[in-house]
Order: C-alpha cells, then sequence, then structure tokens
C-alpha cells in the first residue's frame, strides 16, 4: 500500500482543492467530497479499497465523527484509516452503502447510538434499540429517565 | 430459615416398634416437601455468560441432576425455577416476565450473578435492566460474575430449604383467588414504562459516589 502522504497526494492531484489533511495515522476528509474520494479509492487500480472492514461513529461533543477502515482483498493491502466530520446539530454525512454493502448495518448502528443521519442509505431505521425510542443513548449529553445516580456524577 | 419440623404425635416406642416391620410414620408436610425439593426442574433459558456455568454445573462434573434439579424443560409450562441466568437487557425485559407469568405455581426463581441482581458492571448502562426484581420476585440472590458451579449448587439448596420451610395450609398458591400475574413492562420512548413495578419493588435511595477529589 502507498503511504498515506502519498495517497494525501494523489487525492490532491485527482481532486484540487479538496483538503485532505492527516491526523495522526489517518486521512481527514469533509464530508462533502467523502463520495467522490471513495468512489476513487474503490475504483482507482492502483488502490482497488474493495473491502469496507468497519464504520464507527464517535462523539467528540463538539463534532461527530465517522472512522472508516478499507482493506483491499484483490491487492492485499490495507487498512487505510478515513475520519469524516460533521457538526453536533446537522449531523448528515453521505452513506457509502451504495459502494460497500457492508456499511449497511454499522451504519444503522451509527444512526441509532449517535443520531448521525447517512445520506442516501437504503434503510436507515433504528437496529439496536426498539422503535419508538427517541434518543441516541451513545452521546455524551444523553440522560437516561429512570436513572438512580444524580446526572452531575456522569 | 427454619426447616418445617418433624413432629409426629405418634408415640416414639411405638414409631421404633413399627420401624422394625417396616412402616415408618412421618408428616405429610415433610413428605410433600420432600417430594417438591427434590424434583425441581429448573426453566432452560440462558441470557448471557453465567448460562455457561449454569450449563457447567449440568454437566458431569458438577452434576445438578444429584439435587434433583437436572431435567431442564424448553417450556415454561413445566418448569418450577426461573434461573435467571446473565445480563437482562431492557428490551429482554418483558419476554422474561411473561415467560414467568406463564410458570405454573408453585414457582421460585433464583438470580444468578452480577447482572441479574443489580445490572452489575453495566449498572449505569443505557440498555441493562438494574436487577430482575425490579419485576419478579426473587427467592434466592446468587452473587458472583459469574458464580462458579458450586455457587449455583449452594443458591439451589438454600431454595431447597426454603421449599423445605413451607407450610402447606399457609403457602399462597393454595388461598382462594389467587392472582400471581406480574405487570409486564412496556417499550417506552426512553427507557422502560413503568421502569419498575411498584407492587414489588421500592428503589432505594440515590446512589452517592464519591471520587477522588
Amino acid at each position: 500500500m502507498k503511504s498515506l502522504t502519498e495517497i494525501q497526494t494523489d487525492l490532491n492531484q485527482k481532486f484540487p482543492g479538496i483538503a485532505v489533511t492527516i491526523d495522526g495515522t489517518s486521512l481527514v476528509i469533509l464530508k462533502e467530497n467523502w463520495i467522490k474520494v471513495a468512489t476513487f479509492l474503490k475504483t482507482e487500480p492502483e488502490h482497488a479499497f474493495d473491502y469496507l472492514s468497519s464504520v464507527t461513529g464517535t462523539d467528540y461533543k463538539e463534532y461527530l465523527e465517522v472512522a472508516y477502515h478499507l482493506y483491499s482483498v484483490s491487492k492485499q493491502h490495507g487498512p487505510l484509516a478515513i475520519k469524516v466530520r460533521t457538526d453536533m446539530e446537522k449531523s448528515i454525512v453521505p452513506s457509502v452503502t451504495p459502494l460497500w454493502r457492508s456499511a449497511e448495518f454499522q451504519e444503522r448502528e451509527a444512526y441509532d447510538l449517535l443520531g448521525i443521519y447517512f445520506e442516501g442509505h437504503p434503510d436507515l431505521r433504528r437496529i439496536l434499540m426498539w422503535e419508538g425510542f427517541q434518543y441516541h443513548p451513545l452521546r455524551k449529553d444523553y440522560v437516561q429517565d429512570d436513572q438512580d445516580r444524580p446526572v452531575e456524577q456522569f | 430459615m427454619a426447616l418445617a419440623e418433624n413432629v409426629s404425635q405418634v408415640d416414639e416406642g411405638l414409631k421404633s416398634e413399627l420401624q422394625k416391620s417396616g412402616v415408618f410414620t412421618t408428616t405429610l408436610e415433610s413428605l410433600y416437601n420432600w417430594g417438591r425439593r427434590s424434583s425441581i426442574w429448573p426453566l432452560q433459558f440462558g441470557l448471557a455468560c453465567c448460562a455457561i456455568e449454569m450449563i457447567a454445573t449440568a454437566c458431569a462434573r458438577y452434576d445438578i441432576d444429584r439435587f434433583g434439579a437436572g431435567l431442564f424443560r424448553p417450556s415454561p409450562r413445566q418448569a418450577d425455577l426461573m434461573i435467571v441466568a446473565g445480563t437482562v437487557t431492557k428490551k429482554m425485559t418483558p419476554q422474561v416476565v411473561r415467560l414467568y407469568n406463564q410458570m405454573p405455581e408453585p414457582k421460585y426463581c433464583i438470580t444468578m450473578g452480577a447482572c441479574s441482581i443489580a445490572g452489575g458492571p453495566f449498572i449505569d448502562g443505557y440498555n441493562v435492566l438494574r436487577g430482575i426484581d425490579r419485576f419478579i420476585p426473587v427467592d434466592v440472590h446468587l452473587p458472583g460474575c459469574p458464580p462458579r458451579p458450586e455457587a449455583l449448587l449452594h443458591g439451589l439448596m438454600k431454595l431447597q430449604e426454603k421449599i423445605d420451610s413451607q407450610k402447606i395450609e399457609k403457602t399462597e398458591w393454595y388461598q382462594k383467588g389467587l392472582k400471581r400475574e406480574f405487570l409486564i413492562p412496556e417499550f417506552g420512548p426512553n427507557g422502560l414504562m413503568p421502569p419498575y413495578n411498584p407492587e414489588i419493588f421500592t428503589p432505594k435511595q440515590t446512589r452517592k459516589i464519591t471520587t477522588g477529589k
């Protein structure tokens, strides 16, 4: 696999002005550019990331973040970690389910527990909590109503 | 817990005379309780890792069948004992209460492990019920995470002691008009509705946790 900086250079050459940055060992991509970058990484023969192993949401209080791990089965390389950030109120991220089917349930989980809306997901429903549950329990500001411990202690 | 006393009106001398000719005297209650405690049929279901220890208890090394409780029934209609083995999630709670309601009287319940007693390590979790005793009455609380098979056998022996101490004329399942249907909770917008059955459970005062500050 190419190094992270090489992939960053590739992306910046292919799509000028998309501002890909590196955070630790992962690429940070703006959510507006995420679909075209994902399509490029999957279809470009040099990269050929044909397998998406995980989609994970995280609440950083100021923003929400979705982390993706990409592998290539045909080229035997990976993982490539990608982070896409979105704000707390209008938490919309484009869905990659049309590209990688494995994203379907994991995007539903991130929607259920963190309230990240995946635009273009074919079936965005709750997957773990029951229908009619109104909150997103893994958000930091979630409070249970049958809690028997004072809220300020969390 | 006192065992039901095996007091008979028969004279001791007559009793030993009778025993020599192969006639034994006892009370009906002792005989009845002996029969009940020696054939407790548990309901066959497990919710989490405690179920693995329950299976180990049923296997050859520990062999719960030595206590007459080895016949795990796949249907609540044939079961006497519910071993709540494992974490009871909020989503699973209505089914557990419904199964307990479907068991015939007399019925007993053992909570196995820290999770089913009080939520265990998941006590602050959004998805775990903080103890099944919020919805059904529990006879034996069996702590551990998970309890070892010896502990489950000990809990079963405690339950046998409890059965031995019950009196036929006072037991509630022979009284008229017995209605032991326990409330089945529903899924609400933020947790179970209601969060506990107020008829059988009173929540303790709010927990205070002191931090290192």
